[in-house]
């Protein structure tokens, strides 16, 4: 048995990491979703956190986890700075600005010296194993199913549910779209910071508008009222290409294809996602809570 | 006492004047009523006081604090919950969630103990669900309390409003037109738990078109009509007033 599993792992190994990495990049989307706010930014994020890390790794001779946090803390840090001005903009709005954000990181990326240009930032020791991803997935799950219930979790729900009645409960509206704007920027820093060491190296087209897409796709598809939702989604979206080949269908642009009909029977027959089939239950467990 | 004080509050949207030189005063642990036509300017009047709105000019104190250059969040913050003429609950949560998530004033909820998994945070949680079902109960939704707010009735989304404005335990609620497409044996109920919360020394100030309810409910009434303020009185008062009559009515005269 541990032998099948260890071949499973040889043949399967890169799938798994990548729906790890895309699993934690989804979460980072999730803390925006949560409050009904609809950013393109967290592939830059990402993006901004792999250079960070890669370039202390490689200039500064940084070792691999303060790398990582370091690549986090700066993607936070734009986040923040970012966040404050345009968090006042809301839906489709908030959506091309964070996109033209997006965009300004990838040219930045592609004419800076210290990020390699086009080419990319190579040479990145791939220290990133397969139970350091899943550890962090592990971590920011956990983070975000115990923050539902928290003070910051309640605020962030009721203010996608309405803002204006959010406010006259006295919640604070621009610092919470703030604070989650960053915490997702951090956590997108974080995966990509681990993508850069799990890579060789990383270049301004792995993280760019489509891959931002994806991210929200992975949302859609999982759900993205619990926090196992974007983790589905993620998973099965990036293994599909495997799925597919399973069952004798060449990947390729058929599997374009497959991704658009799954998203559009989800949005159909499923509108909180594949999650839902995990959570029908949820009124009676309601009622117990109150009992 | 003098709990709420609007002092020669004006509004102007371009053109449109929608309040002009509104003053008038809320005594502590009473209900006020605010009425007059379509288009008087009354839930203008409510969004200034709640800090959705800001106005052009005047001011609002509340216990000596003025309201009027704060934010709606600081306005809560004070003390003031109101419901809305649009009701605005959170659709997709439960009436007991609705309610839990209205204590984000009064609850603590931190992050950390949480993710720590110390015995504080659910003794809170389990607390809050408590407190959160009695304020059910008291507006007649006890047996909702796992219902979406979605699905329920129009009269019962209104209850849910208020029960979700009293969780934090404001001292002055503003209510706009809260028995609006009530029954009538709904809207006896809505004025017996205002009569109540009064009586508790909350003060409450509505707006409300169902005259009976008016009359019946509150100790002193302020007529708007076209953003200003016609009289301000006691009910007998208000109905006997030639200009609330003419302003409801229409004045015999065609070129007024």
């Amino acid at each position: 048995m541990p032998e099948q599993l260890v071949q499973f792992y040889a043949v399967y190994g890169s799938v798994i990491n990548f729906i790890g990495i895309n699993a934690l990049l989804a979460l980072s989307l999730n803390v925006t979703l949560a409050a009904g706010m609809l950013s393109l930014g967290n592939a830059a994020f990402a993006g901004l956190g792999g250079y960070a890390a890669g370039v202390l790794t490689l200039h500064f001779k940084m070792p691999y986890v303060a790398s990582l946090c370091g690549g986090a803390l700066a993607a936070g840090l734009v986040g923040l700075v970012l966040g404050l001005p345009v968090l006042r903009l809301r839906g489709v709005f908030l959506a091309m600005a964070t996109l033209a954000f997006g965009e300004v990181v990838r040219i930045t990326a592609v004419n800076l010296e210290i990020t390699g240009g086009a080419e990319g930032l190579t040479g990145i020791p791939n220290v990133t194993q397969t139970w350091m991803i899943y550890l962090a997935l592990a971590g920011a799950a956990y983070f975000m199913a115990v923050m539902r219930r928290s003070r910051l979790g309640w605020a962030l729900v009721s203010m996608r549910e309405d803002e204006t009645a959010s406010a006259c409960l006295g919640i604070h509206i621009t610092y919470y779209k703030v604070v989650a704007f960053t915490i997702g920027a951090m956590l997108a820093g974080l995966a990509g910071g681990m993508y850069a060491h799990l890579n060789y190296l990383i270049t301004p087209r792995d993280f760019g508008f489509f891959i931002a897409v994806d991210l929200l796709i992975y949302n859609i598809v999982g759900g993205t009222r619990v926090w196992y939702g974007p983790i589905l989604g993620a998973a099965l979206i990036t293994a599909l290409p495997e799925i597919l080949r399973g069952v004798g269908v060449t990947a390729g642009p058929i599997r374009m294809a497959v991704n658009g009909l799954i998203l559009l029977l989800v949005i159909l027959f499923l509108p909180n996602g594949l999650a839902s089939f995990f959570t029908r239950f949820r009124p009676a467990a309601a009622k117990a809570e109150t009992a | 006492m003098i709990d709420l004080r609007v002092n020669n509050l004006s509004r102007r949207f371009g053109g449109l004047q929608a309040l002009l030189e509104v003053s008038f005063e809320v005594t502590r642990g009473t209900v006020h009523g605010l009425i007059g036509p379509n288009g008087a300017g009354k839930t203008t009047l409510i969004n200034i006081l709640s800090g959705v709105l800001s106005p052009t000019s005047g001011e609002v104190f509340y216990r000596d604090q003025a309201l009027h250059r704060l934010p709606a969040h600081r306005v809560a913050a004070v003390g003031v919950a109101r419901t809305f003429q649009n009701i605005r609950l959170f659709p997709t949560m439960t009436c007991l969630e609705n309610v839990q998530a209205g204590h984000h004033l009064t609850a603590r909820r931190p992050l950390l103990p949480r993710l720590l998994r110390l015995p504080s945070a659910g003794r809170e949680d389990r607390q809050l669900a408590v407190h959160s079902g009695e304020i059910l109960a008291r507006v007649g939704l006890g047996g909702k309390a796992s219902h979406l707010a979605k699905n329920l009735s129009y009269g019962e989304r209104r209850r849910l409003e208020i029960a979700r404005a009293l969780s934090f335990s404001p001292s002055l609620l503003l209510l706009d037109e809260p028995v609006a497409g009530m029954r009538r044996a709904e809207a006896a109920e809505v004025a017996n738990l205002v009569r109540s919360l009064a009586g508790e020394g909350m003060t409450i100030l509505l707006i409300e078109h169902n005259m009976s309810f008016v009359m019946n409910l509150c100790s002193r009434i302020t007529v708007l009509n076209f953003g200003r303020v016609i009289t301000t009185g006691s009910p007998e008062e208000v109905r006997g007033h030639r200009e609330v009559v003419e302003a409801y009515l229409g004045s015999g005269d065609p070129h007024a």
